[in-house]
């Protein structure tokens, strides 16, 4: 126990807000690249490459450090999501290599057909890693079949379902809106303008998307709303979720990119903790028999690990957040091109 | 091929392939501090010059580690979930702390060591280039770490039984510092070093057998001799106080390492050989006794043989682990008799006459590399049959919801995307290694040099 909440309950804390971390983080690294192929000229293309250049890297390791976090303390369902996702994790990851080769090769060479191709493996990689993202969160939010053992016992048609699709498509409108605000911040000029219009335009895709989901949710899947309207308190989240979302096309029509960023950090973080609130305190629901269900006490370490575990964030987390900071900082405003750019 | 068969050859795969990259990436660190640091220390151009070109190079082969690496991260909840759940409270914790505390550092300042030479100061910079080679040598804390616990479980009780058992944590400390953990890691670190240290001897004894860019081919070639050196012989004293720990901690592997069957005999060293599994016979060029020498000190006593184990204990590929394990050791050997003779002729100022001895150094580069490998392959293959030696089989923990097929689609794909990264990677080395490092102007110190020189200084390559 600490400040009255038990370990396990703490840790799950901890882990959503690595995940929240990585969404927002990564998120806007995933959109840009989503989005490069609508940038029509060679120099606005390096230009968004070289926004993201410096740090996404950094973002891409608290996806690492969620995996290790979920691996060390709910190891039962570190096994059982990565396991019964094994096809969809396995082309998420191998998105993530493509991803990251593309950004590195596609400097190396200066004929336009080789940049071409790497700008074509690249936006193909990040729709691919987002799209399996928001699958998995889907299929995650909606539970599994699981056997006795706590092991998946569905097959591959099992994550495919409308829901889990939907909730893909939603993630990708809403990492290209936020890739295209954070784009937006990073230049000037035409490219700004560019990049103006079209976070707009994805924005207005998120908002259609994410409107159908919700009321297919609210239709057909109403157990997921069960807990928001069982306690009024907990309706704090879909408000705040739904004034983030509606101050993004605001900020934008003033061009407050800031504003417009943070708006899409809010309302990307908001899904997740409306997703965690449902959730909670299961892990993995178990679709087929809720008795079977992983929830945050059968799948934990001890809790000797727990606590060891949050001494380990406790001191690491103040760290990682003043190099991150410094490293923000230092590339901060448009960028500017040099010899040692991308 | 069954499930177990195919997600050990996947995982074997991933992890070799990955681990070609980040000892490059640690040594290269190191090579990297050394040389902005003679940098900062002297001001002289050159050593701007060569750490500028090695950072290109270095940001190429961290891509290709972190790409590959972050399989790493969850191939053991894909393919070895029951394993997972066993450890997670261990291992977990482990790769947990890797993330934050190694990772993060790493990833974070190599955003300015690669873009932000004219954005922070000199030193700022030079803290960066530190931290990165921090980042990367407390990774390799974490996972050898973690590693040696399967080696050498300590620390830990099993708590529940059959399908429900799980070793959970009850020290800390003593599982962090577990009896193998030291040794292997200053073993690790080292080999890292070396390998970094031979790519860039390598690249440079190119250099100058080509007779290019020989102003700043000699001194990298020196700096990387007196690290390579160094390491060479710091390896056989790492190498042996490992051998000593694996003597005491799994004489099973050590039997294998050196086929050793019969437990009331004195164990011979070979210095190569091949082991016969059925008729419980090695054979080859040995030194009769030189093993319990090395153990024991004493050519007659007895060392426990592979007989002293149940089959289903042993290791079942018993010649290919004594095999990696003497590809190792005669590398060990043979980087040092080469380091020195390169030594020796640098004291008598004849290191660059020979024409032999810099394309031998252009093709030693594979050298550290191969021995990596072989010595991890002879560590891992030799725990075998366990994951955790003595508590948890190989057999027993895989994914019980993953089918054969799957892991042949990814088995598969990997082998497609790693060969294309694979040939990509040496394709792109080899045009920086052509293009060379870019000699800037040597200007006074004081002039207003450093905007002109940055302009015409194109490393960049757009």
């Amino acid at each position: 126990m600490f400040l009255g909440i038990d370990y396990n309950t703490l840790w799950f804390l901890v882990f959503g807000a690595v995940i929240t971390g990585y969404a927002i983080l990564d998120g806007f690294d995933l959109g840009a690249g989503a989005l490069h192929l609508f940038l029509k000229k060679e120099k606005s293309r390096r230009i968004a490459l070289n926004a993201i250049g410096p740090v996404w890297d950094g973002n891409e390791v608290w996806l690492v450090i969620a995996g290790g976090a979920l691996f060390a303390g709910f190891p039962v369902a570190y096994a059982a999501v990565f396991s019964a996702f094994y096809l969809p994790a396995m082309i998420f990851l191998i998105g993530l290599i493509w991803r990251a080769v593309a950004i590195e090769f596609r400097s190396k060479e200066p004929g336009p057909k080789w940049r071409l191709t790497w700008d074509i493996v690249y936006t193909f990689a990040c729709v691919v890693v987002t799209l399996s993202l928001g699958l998995m969160l889907g299929n995650v939010a909606l539970g599994l079949p699981l056997n006795e053992q706590k092991e998946f016992a569905g097959g591959m048609g099992t994550f495919f379902n409308p829901f889990s699709i939907m909730v893909a498509v939603t993630t990708l409108a809403l990492f290209m809106t936020h890739g295209a605000i954070y784009l937006a911040m990073k230049t000037e000029d035409r490219l700004y303008t560019r990049l103006t219009i079209l976070a707009k335009n994805f924005n207005i895709f998120f908002l259609v998307v994410f409107a159908l989901t919700t009321l297919y949710t609210l239709l057909y899947i109403p157990h997921l709303s069960d807990k928001i309207r069982s306690n009024p308190a907990y309706f704090i989240f879909p408000a705040i979720m739904l004034l983030a979302i509606a101050n993004i096309p605001r900020q934008l029509k003033k061009g407050n990119y800031g504003f417009a960023f943070i708006s899409s950090s809010v309302t990307i973080a908001a899904l997740l903790v409306a997703v965690a609130v449902e959730v909670f305190p299961n892990l993995l629901y178990a679709s087929n028999n809720p008795a079977n269900s992983i929830t945050i006490d059968n799948a934990a370490s001890s809790q000797k690990t727990m606590g060891t575990l949050l001494l380990i964030a406790a001191i690491g987390t103040p760290l990682v957040g003043i190099y991150t900071s410094f490293v923000f900082w230092t590339f901060k405003g448009k960028v500017k091109l040099d010899e040692t750019s991308y | 091929m069954d499930v177990e068969v195919l997600s050990r050859i996947q995982f074997a795969f991933t992890i070799a392939f990955h681990y070609i990259y980040p000892p490059l990436s640690i040594g290269l660190g190191l090579i990297l501090v050394i040389m902005e640091g003679l940098y900062l220390k002297t001001g002289k151009k050159i050593y701007e010059d060569m750490t500028r070109f090695w950072i290109k190079i270095f940001a190429l082969i961290f891509g290709l580690g972190v790409a590959t690496g972050i399989i790493m991260e969850f191939e053991f909840g894909t393919n070895w979930a029951t394993y997972s759940k066993y450890v997670g409270d261990i291992f977990g914790s482990a790769l947990a702390a890797e993330g934050i505390f190694a990772f993060a550092l790493e990833s974070g300042f190599l955003g300015i060591l690669l873009f932000g030479w004219n954005r922070v100061s000199s030193k700022v910079h030079f803290f960066s280039t530190i931290m990165v080679f921090l980042g990367s040598m407390f990774s390799a804390v974490w996972i050898v770490v973690a590693n040696s616990w399967q080696q050498t479980p300590a620390g830990y009780h099993i708590v529940g039984d059959g399908l429900n058992a799980r070793a959970e944590i009850t020290d800390f400390w003593a599982m962090v510092f577990n009896p193998s953990s030291v040794d292997r890691l200053t073993h690790v670190w080292i080999g890292a070093f070396l390998a970094g240290a031979f790519l860039v001897l390598s690249v440079n004894a190119y250099y100058i057998l080509k007779n290019k860019h020989l102003e700043i081919a000699r001194p990298s070639f020196k700096i990387a001799l007196a690290v390579a050196t160094i390491f060479s012989l710091a390896q056989l004293f790492t190498g042996h106080k490992s051998a000593d720990g694996v003597a005491v901690n799994q004489p099973a592997k050590l039997a294998a390492l050196e086929g050793h069957f019969d437990s009331t005999a004195a164990a011979d060293m070979y210095l190569l050989g091949w082991v016969n599994k059925e008729s419980q016979t090695t054979s080859g060029l040995k030194i009769p006794g030189g093993l319990s020498f090395l153990i024991h000190y004493d050519f007659k006593t007895p060392v426990t043989g592979l007989n002293a184990f149940k089959p289903e204990d042993r290791p079942s590929q018993v010649n290919a682990v004594f095999q990696f394990y003497h590809i190792m050791v005669a590398i060990g050997m043979a980087l040092i008799a080469l380091t020195l003779y390169a030594s020796w002729l640098w004291k008598r100022g004849t290191l660059f006459d020979k024409k032999w001895l810099m394309t031998i150094f252009v093709w030693a580069v594979l050298l550290p590399q191969i021995a990596n490998q072989a010595g991890w392959f002879a560590a891992e293959m030799g725990r075998q049959p366990w994951v955790v030696y003595g508590l948890l089989r190989t057999s027993d923990a895989l994914s019980n919801a993953v089918k054969a097929e799957q892991v042949l689609i990814s088995l598969i794909m990997f082998t497609l995307v790693y060969l294309t990264l694979l040939i990509l990677f040496l394709y792109l080395l080899n045009k920086k290694i052509q293009h060379g490092p870019v000699m800037t102007e040597h200007h006074g110190e004081d002039d207003e040099s450093g905007d002109s020189s940055r302009r015409q200084n194109p490393i960049m390559h757009h």
